[in-house]
């Protein structure tokens, strides 16, 4: 059979679409709270307020104005991230991993000359990037050095793990890991792998690739069986931390793994995606319900206690 | 009341009371639910023409109303800086335009649309006819024509019974070509009218007898004059022949456009007039022929509902009425169905094109304009133009390849690419500003999926839009939009899988 039967999504406990949208963001996610999220640079002032981890600032160019002194700030930098505000999907990124002289390397190896970065940028201001195309700002942030354990797990680009969490409490995460089809972005959807990671212990379940199940990486012929994420429940702790922060119901977290500095919180989503369910071969329903059953009182504690929470087991 | 229920109870009224209001037309009001038989409506123009000689000008067209058989539902008359005037004489009109001075070659237009009543409801027409006026054949000259008609007269009227088939069989006579009588007839009277020779015979015989001028109604015939028929008086009513072939009676598709022997057209200070008829039919649904004239004004619902407006605005809402159709088909194929299309209601716009241009054409234009446009837009990218300046760009493009498609199809002789103006070029521009962004960030896999989805939507608005049933039911009951938004209100509380997501999750039995 080439499509699954409702009843067989049912019995699986699978989040669709429409339900997402009106039973958990819609209701969970205040409309008032999307700002903080939707802007990468009032999530890490947010982030900053909160003291979770978020990588490094090092600049930002608002207006076309400032343009002229883009060079000035890139030029000292041997590695940096350009990014949109406001994008959405990892759309308008650009990783600079090395110099070469005057000319710039993109983790893909692409060669890149002063005046294209120029244009990157301003395509960014001019809100190409950005949701309905409003204007944006562009920011320039220190390039993650990832964590030696995802070597040969990811190819050209920074694998990210991306944590579900409904009121406060982690209920499901998935590494994800660029490939040469994507591009180096770790998006499900332009070809990335999505390694579901079992939310108690860090393990890594099962990898799907355009909602397909795989094995090995396409790249790099690694299988991801017994994969595990170090330092597992520091890092639920900072997911459960990001409803503090945003006060979203229904959010997702994507989390970076640095070599030198740990976990950080890369930018948080008001919307996110129903792959994760595939990478874990699981629904989120079940989880969710769990969740919703909790009265007001029982879910009273700080983000450590909801992590501790969930791995006693309370949540299913 | 929870939430969802009041959404349901809210789109259950809703529905409820649509369909009650549409119940109620059918049962008082008697509209029809169903699309009735179509009739035609036709329209006629009629174009006169002549050279005015510089001086004061008087131009008086016949007209054909007060002949009854017809209905006129609507009539234009066009005439720039003409004072213009309506004469009645009798049962007959005329249409009269006067102007101080004119000279070189004017152009007047008269335009009626008609419905035609069927034939058997025609009143018998027995006026009594003025007295005859002999033809004044007494000089020498004439002699041998006298004794011609003469002849004629006499062995068609031993060979018939009465007047009518006395006439019958003289305009078969007339017309037979080994007739010695008729050839003498038609030879001596060369200078006159076949039709004015047979009515002076006729009157010759002490036939009460007038013309008919009219046109046939066949679709889509233009610059035509005007035909003539022979109608004569047996005595106690009007019967009308046709002079060629002695048929009796008035045709079909005949339009009786003047009786009698007044002239068709009168020009006073111009010369080389003439008259030329172009016809178009439509066809219009039964009920608004009906309700155009019905005594329906006094009934709210219609009298404040979408008949009340002028016939121009009534065609305006007729569209604007289908878009809601168009957005519940959107919402169901993006929330039940689960395709993606370029822009939520981007399918709907394009389907108001594809209804102007027809849906091959329509399809082939949007693919054409979208292909050329993504092709120079990728060229536009290069040239660091700000986001706004660039679909200005797109939109300055798109213009001129509407403007240089409909030139070159003029040319080609193919009318209907010219309707390509009511694409919605902003639209179209932001379709190709966000078509050729996924393609760079998504591949031209995403973007055939999206164009594919888009058209497929807008094929089924398309489809749902011109609908003879669909478009009955909106435009007589637009108390169905009630029904639509409860429609709308159920799909937006949809929360169940879509199936796209059956495919999408299909991996997920086999764990």
């Amino acid at each position: 059979m080439w499509f699954a039967s409702p009843k067989t999504l049912k019995n699986f406990g699978v989040l669709g679409m429409n339900s997402r949208n009106i039973e958990y963001i819609a209701r969970y996610n205040p409309r008032h709270l999307y700002p903080v999220v939707d802007n990468k640079l009032k999530t890490k002032q947010a982030a900053i307020k909160a003291g979770i981890a978020v990588p490094d600032l090092l600049g930002v160019i608002d207006n076309n104005w400032q343009m002229k002194g883009l060079a000035d700030l890139i030029n000292p930098l041997k590695k940096f991230v350009i990014k949109p505000a406001r994008g959405s999907g990892g759309k308008g990124i650009l990783v600079i991993g090395s110099r070469d002289f005057d000319y710039f390397i993109k983790s893909s190896g692409r060669k890149m000359e002063m005046s294209q970065i120029h244009r990157h940028v301003n395509n960014i201001l001019s809100g190409l990037y950005s949701l309905g195309g409003k204007p944006d700002s562009a920011m320039i942030e220190t390039m993650i050095e990832y964590d030696d354990v995802f070597n040969d797990y990811t190819y050209e680009g920074v694998p990210d793990l991306r944590v579900i969490i409904f009121k406060g409490i982690p209920v499901m995460a998935m590494l994800r890991c660029s490939t040469h089809a994507s591009d180096g972005r770790a998006n499900l959807h332009q070809g990335a792998i999505g390694v579901g990671i079992d939310i108690k212990t860090g393990e890594s379940l099962l990898a799907v690739q355009h909602n397909k199940p795989v094995v090995r990486h396409p790249d790099t012929g690694r299988s991801f069986d017994g994969l595990q994420i170090p330092n597992w429940q520091q890092i639920l702790q900072l997911a459960a931390r990001c409803y503090e922060m945003t006060g979203l119901g229904y959010l997702g977290c994507d989390i970076v793994l640095d070599k030198n500095k740990g976990a950080m919180i890369l930018e948080v989503n008001a919307r996110p995606g129903l792959a994760i369910q595939l990478a874990n071969a699981k629904g989120l329903l079940k989880r969710l319900h769990n969740i919703e059953c909790l009265s007001a009182e029982d879910l009273e504690m700080t983000a450590e206690g909801r992590v501790d929470f969930l791995l006693a087991g309370h949540c299913g | 009341m929870s939430p969802r229920a009041q959404v349901y109870f809210l789109a259950l009224l809703l529905i409820l009371s649509g369909l009650s209001l549409v119940v109620y037309k059918k049962q008082v009001m008697g509209l029809p639910i169903w699309p009735g038989k179509y009739e035609t409506v036709w329209t006629v123009e009629a174009k006169v023409q002549f050279e005015a000689s510089g001086g004061a000008v008087k131009v008086s067209l016949a007209l054909p109303k007060g002949q009854n058989q017809i209905e006129v539902l609507d009539e234009v008359f066009s005439s720039s800086g003409y004072g213009f005037n309506l004469e009645k004489e009798g049962q007959h009109s005329r249409a009269v335009w006067t102007k101080r001075s004119a000279g070189g070659s004017q152009s007047l237009y008269y335009k009626l649309a008609l419905h035609q009543q069927e034939k058997k409801n025609l009143s018998v027409d027995n006026t009594l006819p003025p007295s005859i006026v002999t033809p004044d054949w007494s000089g020498s000259g004439y002699e041998l024509l006298r004794s011609a008609a003469d002849s004629l007269i006499e062995n068609n009227r031993q060979r018939s019974a009465g007047t009518v088939s006395f006439t019958q069989q003289l305009l078969s006579s007339l017309n037979d070509e080994n007739n010695r009588d008729s050839q003498v007839i038609f030879s001596s009277l060369s200078e006159q009218s076949h039709v004015d020779t047979t009515l002076e015979l006729l009157a010759f015989a002490g036939v009460p007898a007038r013309i008919i001028r009219g046109i046939y109604l066949d679709d889509d015939r233009s610059r035509i004059g005007t035909t003539s028929l022979i109608e004569i008086f047996d005595g106690n009513q009007w019967l009308a022949f046709s002079p060629l072939t002695a048929v009796q009676g008035v045709p079909n598709d005949f339009l009786i456009w003047q009786r009698g022997d007044k002239s068709l057209l009168d020009v006073e200070g111009g010369q080389r007039s003439r008259v030329r008829f172009s016809v178009l039919s439509n066809d219009v649904p039964a009920r608004s022929v009906a309700l155009d004239k019905a005594g329906y004004e006094k009934v709210a619902l219609v009298d404040y509902s979408i008949y009340s407006l002028p016939i121009e605005q009534q065609s305006i809402f007729k569209f604007i009425l289908l878009v809601p159709l168009g957005a519940v088909i959107v919402i169901f194929l993006r929330v039940v169905i689960g395709i993606r299309t370029a822009g939520t209601f981007m399918p709907v716009l394009l389907a108001i094109a594809f209804i102007q241009t027809s849906l091959v054409n329509g399809v082939l234009i949007f693919l054409l304009i979208l292909g050329v446009g993504l092709f120079v837009r990728s060229y536009l990218s290069r040239l660091d133009l700000l986001l706004i300046a660039r679909i200005a760009a797109v939109v300055v493009i798109v213009v001129g390849m509407m403007a240089a498609l409909s030139i070159i199809s003029y040319k080609l002789g193919l009318e209907q690419a010219l309707t390509v103006t009511f694409f919605p070029m902003i639209i179209i521009a932001w379709t190709i500003e966000h078509m050729s962004i996924l393609w760079e960030d998504d591949g031209p896999l995403e973007v055939m999926i999206q164009t594919a989805g888009s058209l497929i939507v807008a094929i089924l608005c398309y489809w749902a839009m011109t609908n003879r049933f669909s478009e009955h039911w909106m435009f007589n009951f637009p108390e169905l939009l009630l029904v639509l938004l409860g429609v709308i209100i159920i799909l937006g509380h949809y929360t169940g899988y879509r199936l796209s997501e059956l495919l999408r999750f299909r991996y997920m039995r086999q764990q």
